[in-house]
């Protein structure tokens, strides 16, 4: 009776002492399993012979091989330069601008922050959808210049399949500069003050305070916005399927979509694993190198 | 904050007229980011005939409700033509439990990972935050054969467990975050006094977590709801959330384009996320910066 009774104090007071654990141990277990078990299982169908259904044997590298051989992969990769790099670029600047601009002691400062900011809470399918709209030859943009007496003005961008990856472009940069906007405008309002009123008093103009203390000041912000742009750039895929499908033809293919294509319509299961590794590769080569200096330099400063 | 009233060396006229285009860059800025808002909302309200004749920034001449009404409960998705409600629904139904359930288990995550620390709790929580940068697309084809085995392919069910797995590594970093700068006198104190593990979570971290529960709520909900690749992936026919019956109302290639209709469901889309942004702007974007690791 006693020895029970002890017992099961013990095993209360055990339970007490590893609640901590026992309640983080089911999260931790669905990451190892959904997250790592995951990529692992990706990497080995990869190395296998799926085709429409997935089988496990041994193919070594062919599936990399297959990936790499297709045009359509390729064309997916060059539009991820092509897309990636203007998103990046234009989002920096125009994000900049906004955040300098704002940044003046501008009345209703907080209503234009709302509204430069507002599509970052759209889905990007809804901003596909009303872009295709605004984009599309027969009644949108083009019509309306036509109607504004500017007969000549002709914009196929999102029918022409050499043009269409830039519509993905426009889109997304209309979706996401308000936010590195924000990025920007907080980082701008950290910047010491005491450092541009010396400056401002040894006689620097307003562009060089911005242009020789501010923006240098702020460098880690554009390594913060340019990561985080980068990620969002290679994971890319709803913007695609809901303004042009990828297409005409796949003239506006992303890996994400292409990744999409083989898995759930062309019953290319091991080329398809082989490419998400690819963006997999591609994500990690980013991020990983940020979050060890982020953190070392974190140790740093703490 | 370098602004010209303060460091600008104009003064008078010059000064008058930097501040006059300063507002008016603005301003053409702000037409730009609503001008896409504007088209969907006057598109909704014009009648077919209007838009062939009309132009893309004209004001309805006659308003009308008609595509709203056809986009709620007639719009065909699929072969179903009984409009977007259900689908509405759906995205309901998978994003409110799925919210809860990964905010409840981030916040008990961030509590014990800060709170009551183990050896080796901040490799499990760099473990866990790797999970936050995976692109998805190297989940997908696991998922899906996961799901089918475990018999939720196709429903809401699997939906919400996806939901949960992908967004817990963001809720344990809102919270975690948060909880390391509550000082940790509170929780000893508290357990000198005899209070258990689950005691001091209710009765002392939670009332203390309203603001980060309202980051965390907020994040969840927008991604959930505007989330598309894992529902296109892993749903189809009347289990789809809205954002894929969207994306079909608009990519129907049989009959007539009814591009009202489409702004329509655009809007119906889009209204619940704008209304959180709007209404709760501010912790919108502390999500936002938060999570931004992660894109």
């Amino acid at each position: 009776m006693g020895a029970s009774s002890s017992t099961e104090s013990n095993l209360m007071a055990g339970l007490q002492r590893n609640l901590s654990k026992i309640v983080v141990a089911p999260s931790f277990a669905a990451s190892l399993f959904f997250v790592y078990g995951f990529i692992l299982w990706t990497a080995w169908m990869a190395f296998s012979k799926s085709r429409m259904m997935p089988v496990y044997d041994w193919a070594g590298l062919r599936q990399y091989e297959r990936l790499w051989q297709m045009e359509r992969w390729h064309v997916a990769i060059e539009n991820l330069l092509i897309f990636g790099g203007l998103f990046i670029v234009i989002c920096l600047f125009l994000g900049c601008l906004l955040a300098v601009l704002l940044d003046q002691r501008i009345r209703a400062e907080g209503v234009l922050r709302t509204i430069f900011l507002y599509p970052m809470a759209l889905s990007f399918i809804v901003t596909g959808t009303v872009w295709k709209w605004i984009l599309n030859p027969g009644l949108g943009l083009e019509k309306m210049m036509h109607d504004l007496g500017w007969a000549s003005f002709k914009f196929d961008w999102l029918v022409n399949s050499d043009f269409a990856i830039y519509t993905v472009v426009i889109a997304a940069v209309w979706q996401a500069s308000g936010f590195v906007m924000a990025m920007f405008l907080a980082a701008l309002r950290g910047v010491d003050q005491d450092i541009i009123r010396a400056a401002y008093m040894d006689g620097a103009s307003l562009p060089r305070i911005y242009f020789g203390i501010i923006i240098p000041s702020i460098r880690p912000v554009f390594l913060s916005a340019i990561v985080v742009l980068a990620h969002l750039a290679v994971k890319s895929f709803d913007l695609v399927i809901a303004l042009t499908g990828g297409g005409p033809g796949y003239s506006s293919d992303l890996p994400a979509t292409f990744m999409y294509t083989m898995a759930f319509q062309r019953n290319q299961l091991g080329i398809s694993a082989a490419s998400a590794m690819m963006m997999l590769a591609t994500v990690m080569a980013i991020i990983v190198p940020y979050l060890y200096s982020e953190l070392r330099g974190g140790k740093k400063n703490g | 904050m370098a602004d010209i009233q303060t460091y600008g060396q104009n003064s008078g006229m010059k000064h008058t007229l930097l501040r006059g285009l300063l507002y008016l860059v603005l301003i053409l800025f702000s037409v730009y980011y609503l001008f896409p808002l504007f088209v969907m909302i006057t598109t909704s309200l014009k009648s077919l005939t209007e838009i062939r004749e009309g132009s893309l920034i004209s004001l309805p001449r006659v308003v009308t409700f008609d595509a709203w009404d056809y986009a709620w409960n007639q719009a065909c998705v699929g072969v179903e033509c009984s409009g977007i409600k259900t689908f509405f629904w759906n995205s309901v139904k998978m994003a409110i439990p799925a919210v809860l359930i990964s905010t409840m288990l981030g916040a008990l995550n961030g509590y014990a990972l800060t709170k009551f620390r183990f050896r080796g709790a901040n490799i499990i929580f760099a473990m866990l935050l790797f999970g936050c940068f995976v692109p998805f697309q190297v989940v997908l084809l696991p998922m899906s054969q996961t799901l089918g085995r475990l018999g939720i392919a196709n429903s809401t069910t699997g939906l919400v467990l996806v939901h949960v797995v992908y967004g817990l590594c963001f809720t344990t970093l809102f919270f975690r975050n948060y909880y390391v700068s509550i000082p940790d006198e509170l929780v000893k104190a508290a357990t000198i006094d005899g209070a258990g593990f689950f005691t001091i979570f209710w009765r002392i971290i939670l009332p203390i977590s309203g603001p980060i529960i309202v980051v965390s709520v907020i994040w969840q909900f927008t991604q959930i709801w505007n989330d598309f690749l894992f529902g296109a992936s892993f749903s189809s026919g009347d289990s789809a959330p809205m954002t894929v019956a969207l994306n079909n109302i608009v990519n129907t290639t049989t009959g007539v384009k009814q591009y009202n209709v489409d702004m329509a469901s655009a809007l119906l889309t889009g209204l619940p996320t704008l209304l959180v942004y709007i209404l709760a702007g501010k912790y919108f974007v502390r999500g936002l910066t938060a999570g931004s690791v992660k894109g």
